[in-house]
């Protein structure tokens, strides 16, 4: 299953491919990566989506507790979070009906029309994973000339700070 | 405040960490910093090769304790070092290796002996810095040795660009090491230890397997109370081999591949297993969903990532194996399992796996090694290469003495021996050290010799010569229907190698003359070297095939089932290697 894992780590150069790198010797799929800063200046964030069974990810766990740049390390899977992710979508669009209706469209998904050439259209969009899968399969009959995704980042909700794990439960844990 | 250059402050800094020895090898980019380091009080032993470097600080760190230091320029002085380095993070050494690198404003440009030396250590060191501001050179070297060093040890690499070496800093060197992410637990849980006093208190037929661990927390003693109190019989990985005296009534050999049967059949029956300071190598193992069958395992680890990854563990616990041990001595009620100590001599009596006869027809290997143990009376320090001699000296000679067996496990380097051997010998002058290889090992560091002639060094070498790369063969033999392939070996006339490099070297075919040769080279002042021409196809016994469950343990070639020979050639891949 899939499980969404937020890192905080030193910003050091490198870390991002130590992070990388553990993920690919250890032989773990990342679905996504991201990194961006954090409230605090030496440290960056990174949302992490790895698919693997619940013993592998308390692997993947501790293996990145291992590297000297992590700081902390936290599985909200199963927390309740805001997940976001960003899209941009170019889609053809040769006439006037198709642009009102893609924006129309973008519209329903709290997106909007960004930039408008004679042929195409770039329409943005927010939200979660399965928001964006379901416009781009409304934007996809039109014709997807290109697509990026940023990849999630993740937040829990309330009060409570994401990423703090007890560390006895996560150096404790059995396999 | 001091004004130093940058190659100032880096000697400085090693003085701090009480640095006294360097293996190392001089070019292009750290030819300012040799300069440097000569005005220092360093011993500097100048390897011939930076793998030899990286050995050698490697072997001076297992038999002391303290951090070895290794060195050597950019690019190609890197990546020699890089078999070293890779050896010390699998078998947890503490190492500093220290590499020059282009100047700053050259990286990127492919500058003559540029490398990308953080890249390529990156997944083989514990951690590891390219230091592009000499402002940072102080903080780095104190964070890099507290790194080593601190809960389970490993290699740590600095880069440092040439023109850091010669840039002004100030210089103060840092009292103490701000690293938030880096916070290893030494203290077991007190929850976990009361809970493996429980399991242990209720265990009938309880095995303690003892690692490397008890050798870099230095818990022999602690390991020692704790199976006397509890009456628990030890087995020890083969990097725990001397972690606990083998003439002790409760030792039990070494399990695993080459490991002993009873020590196999025991880790198959027992209920209970403490296995600490280890991490279940496959090499260990045998098929996993066959290991341990009946057991609850408790687990202590001072690594968190070890405890569950291979084997399912029902206490883990994370420490220090002193600190657990001795928590886990004072929690325990005594005890005591006769019948499992019976039904445990009556396998070591039904299988000895250790018998040799007292005088063989002809040169075998292991009896060469149990003549060595007679004429040192156990008391030598072995330093073993990889393959079959360092199976024979790790069943054969019995080690009393604590941490005087030193091998590489992990990463399994040939040609490891000899320059571990010269780090021994370095950092303990007063010990009797034996270098022990084999024709294939020996021909892969055989430079070095020339560096136990310049540092005076009275290694003695046993170089166990039987024409092949000897453990490959016996693959070749045992599971690919003998058929020999890279495996045969021309070699050098190694008396006239021996005495090229100016070391008494005798060569030994006949059984009547080992004892006379081994007594030879203990009484020579100075370095010797003995050539046994072995027995060509002796093979190593027990042996668990690959693929194989420790049960299907094997103690001779006849034994080795056609359906076997399948399992192992279709699985020789993954549970392989040699």
């Amino acid at each position: 299953m899939k499980h969404t894992l937020v890192a905080l780590v030193e910003n050091q150069p490198g870390v991002l491919q130590r992070v990388a790198n553990l993920f690919s010797r250890r032989g773990f799929n990342i679905e996504s990566l991201t990194v961006g800063h954090t409230e605090t200046e030496r440290t960056s964030r990174m949302t992490i989506v790895v698919d693997g069974a619940k013993t592998q990810v308390e692997q993947v766990i501790k293996q990145l507790y291992k590297l000297i740049d992590v700081l902390r390390v936290s599985d909200v899977t199963d927390d309740r979070t805001v997940e976001r992710e960003l899209a941009l979508i170019k889609v053809h669009c040769p006439s006037a009906t198709n642009r009102v209706e893609i924006a129309n469209l973008a519209e329903i998904f709290r997106g909007r029309v960004v930039d408008v050439a004679p042929d195409a259209v770039i329409v943005e969009v927010t939200g979660n994973d399965e928001k964006i899968d379901t416009l781009l399969g409304m934007l996809r009959p039109y014709g997807i000339k290109e697509m990026v995704r940023t990849g999630v980042i993740s937040m829990v909700r309330g009060s409570q700070v994401t990423a703090r794990v007890t560390d006895a439960r996560m150096l404790d844990a059995a396999g | 405040m001091q004004r130093l250059t940058g190659a100032q402050i880096l000697c400085e800094s090693l003085l701090k960490e009480g640095v006294d020895t360097i293996f190392g090898m001089p070019g292009g980019a750290v030819i300012p910093l040799y300069d440097t380091l000569f005005q220092y009080p360093f011993r500097h032993v100048l390897c011939r090769h930076e793998q030899g470097a990286s050995h050698m600080a490697d072997g001076y760190a297992r038999i002391t304790g303290k951090v070895g230091v290794c060195l050597g320029t950019s690019g190609p002085g890197a990546t020699n070092l890089v078999t070293g380095i890779a050896t010390a993070m699998m078998d947890s050494v503490p190492m500093v290796a220290i590499t020059g690198q282009v100047p700053t404003y050259m990286i990127g440009k492919d500058a003559f002996q540029e490398t990308d030396t953080t890249g390529i250590t990156m997944p083989i060191t514990k951690h590891n810095y390219l230091v592009m501001d000499v402002n940072d050179l102080a903080r780095v070297v104190k964070e890099a040795f507290h790194i080593a060093r601190t809960g389970r040890p490993g290699p740590v690499l600095i880069d440092i660009p040439k023109d850091v070496t010669t840039n002004f800093a100030s210089y103060v060197y840092p009292s103490r090491v701000h690293l938030p992410g880096f916070r290893p637990r030494v203290q077991g849980h007190a929850r976990q230890v009361r809970q493996a006093a429980r399991l242990i208190e209720a265990a009938k037929r309880p095995i303690i397997i003892a690692g490397h661990g008890i050798i870099l927390s230095g818990a022999f003693a602690e390991l020692r109370e704790f199976a006397e109190k509890t009456q628990i019989p030890v087995l020890t990985t083969l990097l725990g081999i001397s972690a606990f005296p083998e003439t002790h009534p409760l030792y039990l050999g070494w399990p695993g591949m080459h490991g002993m049967y009873y020590a196999n059949m025991a880790i198959s029956h027992t209920d209970c297993m403490v296995a600490v300071g280890m991490r279940m190598d496959d090499r260990v193992t045998g098929r996993l969903n066959a290991f341990a069958p009946h057991a609850q395992i408790i687990h202590i680890d001072i690594d968190p990532a070890e405890l569950g990854k291979n084997v399912p563990t029902a206490v883990p616990i994370v420490g220090d194996a002193k600190h657990v041990l001795e928590a886990l001595t004072d929690e325990v009620k005594p005890g005591h399992h006769p019948d499992w100590m019976q039904t445990l001599a009556q396998w070591r009596i039904q299988h000895p796996s250790l018998a040799l006869p007292e005088r063989p027809e002809t040169m075998s290997s292991p009896w060469i090694i149990r003549e060595l143990y007679h004429a040192t009376e156990g008391k030598a320090v072995l330093v073993t290469d990889v393959g079959q001699a360092q199976m024979w000296a790790a069943q054969h000679y019995f080690f009393e003495r604590p941490n005087t067996h030193v091998t590489s496990g992990g990463l399994g380097p040939m040609g490891y021996a000899l320059p571990a051997a010269i780090g021994v010998q370095i950092g303990k002058p007063d010990e009797e050290v034996w270098c022990i290889t084999g024709d294939g090992g020996f021909q892969m560091t055989l430079e070095e010799l020339s560096v136990l002639v310049e540092e005076k060094l009275p290694v003695k070498i046993a170089l166990f010569n039987n024409g092949y790369l000897g453990m490959v063969r016996q693959w070749q033999q045992l599971f690919f229907d003998r058929r020999y392939a890279g495996v045969k070996m021309w070699n050098p006339d190694f008396v006239k190698l021996g005495e090229a490099y100016g070391i008494p070297t005798v060569r030994v075919s006949q059984v009547d003359d080992v004892r006379n040769a081994l007594d030879w080279a203990r009484g020579i002042d100075g370095p010797a070297m003995i050539e046994f021409v072995v027995e060509a196809e002796e093979n190593v016994f027990p042996m668990v095939p690959p693929g194989a469950s420790l049960q299907e343990t094997i103690e001779n070639a006849e034994e080795v089932a056609p359906k076997m020979r399948q399992v192992a050639v279709a699985v020789g891949g993954d549970a392989g290697g040699v």
